[in-house]
């Protein structure tokens, strides 16, 4: 019961249940879909990218409470960001719900370590940041989880 | 005690009883006892299925259909005799129309390929259901690509059953085969199949259903039904995995061509020229899965010891309880409600996206399956992403279900935070 509290941390609820910079971009540059096949769980990423700079990020989808969060906070995180800092955030959030390891100070992101403990939920909270490592290296096919 | 009550009771201590035949149920999972409510997936294995292949492979491992030597020969009578239970299981005319193979996908993939492809051209029509498992639409697309057929689909209603008004309508001189499920896996609906199957005859459209979720829940007598062909996998019925059967009428399996080439397969082989083995040997290529074709004849002598009479009567008590007990969480919609169902329940709750709801009650020893159950178009006609789905077998109790509903009440306060 207590990993099931790491897991459903009050942000992650909170992020669920209002998710920032939910819906679709118009004017975005960079667009890429993810999907994971297993469970069903989509999402579209659309990014603004200027001079190498993230400068604005929303995603559309579905998926449950994990899926929905890490994508939420993740639009907020990679905000402002070089495309360099945000795949170097991917890196790290990777290890942090694989390993279980930080990597410095992850900031909000940290909320996601809990997954940690359910190997059959990483999937769930990468699967926004596999879609923004395709938008950023601007591939045409949807990435899949698999 | 009221008498209703009483034999509730009565049917709970048989399943207790039942419970002991199966090793796995004395489990812990999280702490807690294990709550096995992923039937639909794949069914538990009682202990006499599980020594049936030990007992192959500790005592008599041979390959079958060749040795003169008295283990191969003990290895092929008990691969031969599993053949005879599942002829007299689901009652073919002959053990000649029983087919094994790996699963109900590999079956309903020889019917596409060796049936379909040789049959079908453009413009023929295939009837399907959207209630289709993938397996029983895909193998079909792809024969569709190949002779440039075209699939229809006969619709849904609300409660999860099929528009048998619908179907009449897409029957038609193109239409040249129907395959559909005889129960729903996402949803539990049994499907009114001698009906399809005497409205397909009617225009000599030959029938295939998909029994994948029908066989270990329901008695099933193909000549009475009078299908064509008929799938199923034995590890939904209490067997191994890796091994299915194909139940196909011997008339159409002897006009049909081979499926996969190899050993086992033929009568006699020559550069030139290959002859084919007699049925059912002309679609069993290769050494096939013994040990669990024993386990599967295993596994019928087991359901067969329980009855499907005190089997059935079970689940559907289990049913009947369950139903109105986990409809009455606040929030939570029952997917699936059609008047014929076997023990299935799937459901979404207000706020709890499925694998939420399937990590929360794992967390209390309860195994669900969260997601779209391998329906993506099923999903989409109920606008949902994915369902939780408990389903039940016969070792199942009240007790369990008390303990479903209470993990889904947990779901609900861990996300009302």
């Amino acid at each position: 019961m207590n990993d099931l509290r790491e897991l459903y941390q009050e942000t992650i609820l909170d992020h669920y249940r209002q998710p920032r910079n939910a819906g679709r971009m118009v004017d975005a540059n960079r667009m890429a879909e993810g999907f994971n096949p297993l469970c069903g769980d989509k999402v579209k990423l659309y990014l603004k990218v200027e001079d190498g700079v993230i400068s604005d990020a929303r995603f559309e989808g579905s998926g449950c409470a994990i899926a929905t969060a890490s994508a939420s906070l993740m639009t907020e995180s990679i905000i402002g960001k070089r495309k360099e800092e945000a795949l170097q955030l991917l890196e790290n959030i990777h290890a942090m719900v694989t390993g279980g390891s930080t990597l410095g100070s992850m900031g909000k992101l940290e909320v996601l370590a809990g997954v940690h403990e359910f190997p059959q939920r990483v999937k769930c909270a990468t699967l926004a940041w596999h879609t923004l490592k395709a938008a950023l290296e601007n591939t045409e096919e949807p990435v899949s989880t698999e | 005690m009221k008498l209703l009550d009483r034999l509730m009771h009565h049917d709970d201590l048989q399943a207790q009883f039942w419970r002991t035949d199966f090793p796995i149920l004395k489990t812990r999972v999280n702490g807690k006892p294990l709550v096995y409510f992923d039937n639909a997936a794949t069914t538990q294995k009682p202990q006499m299925v599980i020594d049936a292949e030990r007992e192959y492979y500790s005592n008599y491992n041979a390959n079958v259909h060749r040795g003169v030597h008295s283990l191969s020969q003990r290895a092929t009578d008990a691969y031969e005799e599993a053949r005879g239970k599942v002829q007299r299981l689901i009652n073919a005319a002959s053990p000649n129309e029983i087919i094994f193979v790996r699963g109900t996908t590999e079956a309903i993939n020889l019917v596409a390929q060796s049936y379909g492809r040789s049959r079908l051209q453009a413009g023929d029509e295939i009837i399907l259901s959207q209630m289709e498992h993938h397996s029983n639409i895909v193998p079909w697309q792809m024969l569709c690509q190949q002779t440039g057929a075209k699939l229809r689909v006969i619709p849904v209603d609300n409660s999860g059953a099929l528009q048998m008004e619908i179907f009449e309508t897409l029957l038609n001189e193109h239409t040249r085969l129907v395959a559909v499920t005889h129960v729903s896996n996402a949803l539990g609906t049994i499907n009114p199949v001698k009906a399809i199957i005497d409205l397909a005859h009617q225009r000599g459209v030959p029938v295939l259903l998909d029994g994948a979720q029908a066989i270990a829940h329901m008695p099933v007598d193909v000549q009475a039904l009078d299908c064509d062909f008929y799938a199923f996998s034995a590890h939904k019925l209490y067997g191994p995995t890796g091994v299915g059967v194909l139940y196909g009428k011997s008339a159409l399996l002897e006009g049909m061509p081979a499926y996969q080439g190899g050993g086992d397969m033929i009568r006699s082989v020559t550069f030139e020229e290959t002859t084919y083995n007699i049925l059912p040997y002309k679609f069993e290529a290769g050494t096939p899965n013994i040990a669990g074709v024993i386990g599967l004849g295993v596994a019928i002598d087991y359901v067969s010891s329980i009855g499907f009479e005190s089997l059935v009567s079970h689940e559907q008590a289990l049913l009947s309880y369950a139903t109105p007990s986990l409809a009455a969480v606040p929030g939570l919609r029952i997917i699936g409600n059609a008047r014929e169902k076997t023990g299935i329940l799937s459901f979404v709750l207000e706020g709890v996206h499925p694998h939420d709801i399937g990590t929360i009650l794992d967390g209390e020893g309860v195994a669900i399956r969260a997601g779209h159950h391998c329906t993506m178009p099923l999903m989409e006609r109920f606008s949902v992403p994915a369902t939780a789905r408990a389903s039940f077998a016969l070792y199942n109790t009240r007790q369990e279900v008390d303990a479903l509903v209470a993990a889904v009440h947990k779901a609900q306060e861990v996300f009302k935070r």
